[in-house]
């Protein structure tokens, strides 16, 4: 027989310890069921791109290590490439080098965290994340060697990044690295199999393809529904040319597929890291201050580049009028777009499957508001 | 839905519960006997004679000894370094913080014959209350003369007490962070366990000789 029920709003968030942030939800449930789900943002909004608008270029590298606090080092290169487009700098290979390193280990962190909260959300309290943190430490401190802060970077500068690095940290990256492999290979053991996992995952919220690229999806969240689309691969910047990697996809489109994609690109990061590492060449990590001063003022006009950030393509649009401020900066935010999908993922679904696919969607409050 | 996956979980649960914990204890750590004895230099029955008070202590599990947080030298601590000698008051890095929270005010000193005339400092004051240790001061810093400190413990229940002035930022330890001062990485210097007093080594070039200055200041006229 079945029970008779009545919707119920409820509202979600802010300050809940699930959102990941400051972000609300509205939800209607009908019993268990999710029938109305309305999201709320703005709560962290700080205004990074009015901000900007009265910073200097190399000042507003302080700003983007904020908007997306897990993986400040994207912010960096994507902002950075932006300026160097807008302003026809031509950067320095090994500082090229050593910021697609940064990188390459900031994706990995991202993606840890990402994976970890995951599981948090899904109810394994502590254990994985735990582990996963574990290791993202280990490369946090790798970021401290290497440029003297762990979470706010602020590395790269117009043309490369600001200083080479120590020779303690070559043998430090190559012991991270190793640990990076194993930490990945007790995750997999202990998740990729977990027959609980499975029956949580497999088969929530899924999304066809279609949707996804309807909405300007992209990330993991794209690739685990088979869509080969990489911006690594497809429109490469820097020096992804010269480096080989598969691009990892799953055909199921469900939660697990989306953890399963983010665990093997951060195996496929600890490969780049490798060639990159075996292809580094010695010399200056920044264009001299003749070419590219401190105060950089690029000719009138506007310039938008993109990377594949961690959550997806992280793009940032600049506009000049020739001044030492950028007329305006827009920031294509992957979090923000990623989450437009959230009532078509959540309608339908399970009470207990909402954080489990909203921590799915690997979105970071800092990057949503801005 | 039962298989194998779980044991297999559990395997690596238990590999990890005999791993040796990766938890950093800060500011102090707690240590048995053995561990204050080393502390302080001695073998524990030296130390269980002379501190019979802190042995017990010790061997209660009371104990404690201050531990020094592991960092790197480029570290990009909160307690600036300043050296007044280096700085003629160009207000670069003024200019430079994002967040405009160095106040400077300068007035005219003295008149050296050689040298010209040269600025003193009357006003440095940083507003760590509202730093966010990007460097972009250091950086800007012409003369080597600020650089980031390596100590971070400078917190306070005022928000007025978190403002650096010029006195305190004189008579700060002078333990330089390497953050962009290759000429500390270079020679291999380590901000925990030494000091740069002089401020003719805490320059980017070297210090010049005596035949140099005698080239440049005799010589070349
Ligand atoms: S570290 Fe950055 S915020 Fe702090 S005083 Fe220097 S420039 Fe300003
Ligand atoms: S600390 Fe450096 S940048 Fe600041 S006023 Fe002195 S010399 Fe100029």
């Amino acid at each position: 027989m079945a029970i008779k029920t009545q919707p119920v709003t409820v509202n979600l968030g802010p300050q809940h310890p699930s959102t990941h942030g400051v972000f609300r939800m509205r939800v209607m449930f009908d019993g268990e069921e999710i029938v109305d789900v309305e999201p709320i943002f703005g709560y962290l909004h700080r205004g990074s791109e009015k901000l900007a608008e009265e910073r200097t270029y190399t000042q507003i590298v302080t700003l983007t290590d904020r908007m997306d606090y897990v993986s400040s080092m994207l912010n960096n290169q994507a902002y950075i490439l932006a300026v160097e487009k807008l302003a026809g700098i031509e950067p320095s290979p090994r500082g090229v080098w050593l910021r697609m390193i940064a990188s390459e280990l900031q994706r990995i962190a991202s993606h840890l965290v990402a994976t970890g909260f995951l599981l948090q959300d899904l109810g394994a309290l502590g254990t994985p994340l735990i582990y996963a943190m574990r290791e993202r430490e280990n490369i946090l401190d790798l970021f401290e060697i290497i440029c003297g802060a762990r979470i706010t970077n602020s590395y790269l500068r117009p043309g490369g990044v600001f200083m080479d690095a120590p020779q303690e940290f070559w043998p430090a990256l190559d012991r991270g690295l190793s640990d990076i492999v194993n930490t990945l290979d007790e995750l997999e053991e202990y998740l990729s199999g977990n027959e609980i996992v499975f029956s949580r995952t497999k088969g929530t919220a899924v999304l066809s393809p279609e949707l996804l690229i309807n909405a300007s999806i992209t990330g993991p969240m794209l690739r685990a529904s088979g869509v080969d689309w990489d911006l690594r691969h497809r429109n490469p910047y820097d020096y992804y040319e010269k480096i080989k990697f598969e691009r990892k996809l799953h055909t199921a489109s469900d939660n697990y597929a989306r953890y399963w994609v983010r665990v093997q690109e951060a195996r496929e990061s600890v490969k780049i890291i490798r060639q990159c590492i075996d292809q580094i060449e010695p010399g200056p990590v920044r264009p001299s201050f003749d070419d590219v001063p401190r105060l950089l003022r690029p000719p009138a006009g506007d310039a938008y580049a993109a990377i594949e950030g961690s959550k997806g393509e992280l793009g940032f649009y600049l506009v000049s009028d020739g001044g030492i401020a950028p007329y305006r900066m827009h920031v294509r935010s992957s979090s923000l777009i990623n989450l437009t999908l959230l009532r078509d993922m959540l309608i339908g679904g399970q009470f207990g499957d909402l954080f489990v696919t909203f921590g799915s969607v690997d979105l970071n409050m800092g990057e949503v508001d801005r | 839905m039962i298989g194998l996956g779980l044991p297999r979980g559990f395997l690596v649960t238990l590999k990890n519960f005999v791993r040796p914990a990766v938890t950093e204890q800060y500011p102090d750590r707690h240590v048995g006997l053995l561990g204050a004895a080393k502390e302080a230099g001695m073998n524990p029955f030296q130390f269980l004679i002379k501190n019979p008070g802190n042995s017990l202590k010790a061997i209660a599990g009371l104990a404690t000894v201050p531990v020094a947080v592991k960092q790197s030298p480029r570290f990009r601590g909160n307690e600036f370094t300043f050296y007044e000698d280096r700085c003629t008051v160009c207000a670069s890095c003024a200019k430079y913080c994002p967040l405009g929270i160095i106040e400077i005010v300068s007035v005219p000193g003295k008149i050296d014959a050689q040298e010209g005339e040269s600025y003193k400092i009357e006003v440095f004051d940083i507003d760590i209350g509202r730093c966010m240790f990007c460097g972009l001061c250091v950086e800007a810093c012409p003369y080597d003369a600020l650089h980031m400190g390596t100590k971070f413990e400078r917190s306070s229940y005022i928000r007025n007490d978190l403002v650096i002035s010029k006195d305190e930022l004189f008579a700060a330890e002078k333990r330089p962070s390497s953050f962009y001062r290759p000429q500390f990485e270079e020679t291999g210097f380590d901000p925990f366990s030494e000091e740069v007093t002089d401020y003719h080594d805490a320059g980017r070039h070297e210090r010049p000789t005596d035949e140099d200055l005698k080239r440049k200041w005799v010589d070349e006229r």
